[in-house]
């Protein structure tokens, strides 16, 4: 014990770290900051750290080329020792840092940390947020196969929607004409060297204003933060209602810390590695591209957004909500801090996770996409065609046939870019639909020069069987007074 | 020597280090900067695009759309696959042809070809584009990307080399937007 307590005393009469130490570790906090809700921070940091590591463990064996990092994945996956647990644990440990970035951030908003004198600590984590999404797209890229590719290509488009300088810009995020060796060199930079060093430079700085500023006390509604007393009263606070930080709250970071590792390495272990999906090939175009969990509401927004106001969007918008989250503590730096009193930052975050939520749920299924292979894949359902005449099958083919499928349902199978078809007649008159066959608008193409005349009658005579039965086809009355005489001096009654 | 003297002798030093400093990092920028923005200047004035042959003109029937590859004329030892790219031929008579980029036009999507309906249709989201490569429905803002092809003693070729992107289009010396 004594040799132990010599050798520490010969490197702190060097380091001179012990004093510091101790008084970092020893700051007083305010007591009711020992919270479960005051954790989320910490462990962002730790779930960092472990990223770092497995990271480095994955750069042993990966290959940053665009001809070999595919094959390299494939033997973290199946041929290194344990290494498939590696890539598993770095994947979801990413998955997780941003679950609880995105927490540790609402709940500084909801609890009022952001307001004076923490505006530099708020601005800084929003750009700590940033990184940790740009880590992840980036690390999306590095696991390069058919998605990190077409990703590209998807991240491509949009940076070439710049005005003037777009195209230049696509060059320079690609290094090159194309996506190839040079894009994934370029990413492999950014994900390895370039955001990591800013995020532990940007991570120290958060930190240490952690502490120079103290802990956010727990908000209470009435304790209203004023720029002249705030100080004071904050020093008055963990004076008379203070306790050391450690041992008093850091027990239940570590903890939670603890927890949060184990869950990792449950999900690492029960789900496995993140792909990789196909061979980066693009001559391979039988893929359908889809971005990792975090982007998928983006994938959603794009998809929804009317045609004239994407560009705008996608330039203008990120713009406005970075500037709004920079400059959030200034527009807000003082008043209440309790959300209890703030029920427009509640709505606002519900707000928020409602849109993300229900984007991130419609992109797990893709409404807007056509089920490609439907026209060949999904069966007419029987009682579609129980009973029919021979036109109305021949119709039912040619739905099939010309890729209907792919975007409309019928019984629940079938692509739901446009409406399910299942009640159409009921909807649409025969004039109608041959309109809509033809002309096609509202979003569906036409088909006037794809279908034959005969094809088209068939197509329509189909299409108006589709109505629950007991429910009768839409008819247009005005359409039965003018073709009355002619429908009456015929015997068979078709018009 | 006087003591202002002295304080300003270390002053003049010190400010002719800054300067010192600051030169050597000017001129160490331009060339950081150089290899940077290298893969910008490099493509000016369109010295990414040459000619490639895509096949002879009888591997594409008059009136079908075929898929066809070419290797990337511009490649780096380290693209591997990448560098291998897909378009679709439309031959509609004789030497008419139209050559579409794979990328849907709205984030570059590969999209597919479906005969029966004469329709390109993309995965992603649900872009549409008719036989030739006019927009048909779904968020893109303009048709199909167009190569620029020659026919020459029955071999395809066509001008590529850069990856079309709505923004980018000007640079592919491909038609305007057939609908806008």
């Amino acid at each position: 014990m004594r040799l132990i307590a010599q050798i520490g005393d010969w490197f702190d009469r060097r380091l001179q770290l012990a004093a510091p130490i101790r008084e970092v570790s020893e700051h007083p906090v305010p007591r009711n900051t020992a919270s479960w809700w005051y954790v989320f921070g910490s462990a962002a940091l730790v779930v960092f750290v472990l990223q770092l590591v497995t990271g480095i463990l994955l750069a042993l064996i990966y290959v940053p080329s665009g001809g070999e990092a595919w094959s390299s994945l494939q033997a973290l996956n199946h041929d290194v020792t344990l290494g498939w647990f590696i890539r598993a644990l770095h994947g979801w440990g990413s998955n997780f840092m941003v679950a609880i970035v995105l927490i540790h951030m609402v709940q500084v908003f909801l609890f009022g940390a952001y307001k004076f004198p923490r505006e530099l600590t708020w601005i800084v984590g929003v750009f700590l947020l940033l990184m940790t999404l740009g880590m992840a797209f980036s690390g999306q890229v590095l696991r390069f196969d058919q998605d990190a590719y077409w990703g590209l290509g998807i991240g491509a488009s949009i940076a070439s929607r710049v005005p003037i300088i777009g195209p230049a810009i696509v060059k320079l995020m690609l290094g090159g004409p194309i996506i190839a060796g040079a894009t994934l060199s370029r990413f492999f930079a950014l994900h390895v060297f370039v955001i990591p060093g800013m995020l532990i430079g940007f991570v120290c700085v958060h930190l240490l204003m952690v502490l120079k500023l103290g802990i956010n006390e727990w908000p209470m509604p009435g304790r209203v933060v004023k720029k002249a007393t705030y100080t004071a009263e904050y020093h008055e606070l963990t004076k008379k209602d203070g306790a050391p930080f450690v041992p008093y709250a850091v027990w239940k970071d570590m903890f939670f810390a603890a927890f949060i590792l184990l869950a990792v390495a449950a999900c690492a272990l029960y789900f496995g590695p993140f792909g990789p999906t196909g061979r980066p090939d693009p001559t391979i175009i039988q893929t359908v591209p889809k971005p990792d969990y975090f982007f998928l509401w983006l994938y959603g927004l794009l998809s929804y957004l009317p045609p004239s106001m994407e560009t705008p969007a996608l330039l203008i918008g990120p713009v406005v909500v970075i500037a709004l989250l920079v400059l959030l503590p200034f527009l807000s730096g003082e008043g209440e801090k309790s959300w209890r009193r703030r029920p427009i930052a509640v709505l606002t975050i519900l707000l928020i996770a409602i849109i993300l939520g229900t984007l991130t749920h419609l992109a797990g299924y893709t409404p807007w996409s056509p089920h490609m292979n439907a026209w060949s894949g999904d069966p007419v359902p029987e009682q579609f065609l129980h009973g029919r005449t021979a036109l109305e099958r021949q119709g039912a083919l040619v739905f099939q046939v010309k890729q209907c499928r792919n975007c409309h349902s019928l019984g629940e199978l079938g692509g739901q870019r446009g409406p399910a078809l299942d009640s159409v007649a009921v909807r649409l008159t025969q004039d109608q639909l041959i309109r809509q066959v033809i002309q096609g608008g509202g979003n569906m193409p036409a088909y006037g020069k794809n279908l034959s005349p005969a094809e088209t009658t068939a197509l329509v005579a189909f299409l108006e069987t589709l109505h629950p039965a007991g429910q009768a086809p839409a008819r247009d009355a005005s359409r039965d007074v003018v073709l009355g005489d002619a429908q009456e001096k015929r015997p068979s009654g078709q018009p | 020597m006087s003591n202002e003297n002295l304080v300003s002798r270390r002053g003049f030093f010190m400010k002719m280090g800054i300067l010192f400093n600051g030169l050597v990092a000017t001129a160490l920028t331009m060339p950081i900067v150089g290899y940077l923005l290298s893969s910008i200047t490099r493509g000016r004035a369109n010295a990414y695009l040459s000619w490639v042959p895509l096949g002879p003109l009888s591997e594409f029937p008059e009136g079908e759309t075929r898929l066809a590859t070419f290797r990337n004329p511009y490649v780096t030892p380290t693209d591997g696959k990448t560098a291998d790219t897909a378009c679709w031929v439309r031959r509609i008579a004789g030497e008419q042809l139209q050559v579409f980029a794979i990328n849907c036009a709205h984030l570059g999507c590969p999209v597919r070809w479906f005969q029966q309906s004469s329709l390109f249709m993309c995965p992603c989201h649900g872009g549409a584009y008719y036989q030739d490569g006019s927009r048909a429905s779904g968020p893109p803002e303009r048709g199909l990307f167009q190569y620029p092809y020659k026919v020459q003693d029955g071999l395809v070729t066509i001008q590529a080399g850069e990856l079309p992107t709505p923004g980018a289009s000007a640079s592919l010396a491909g038609k305007k937007p057939t609908c806008a």
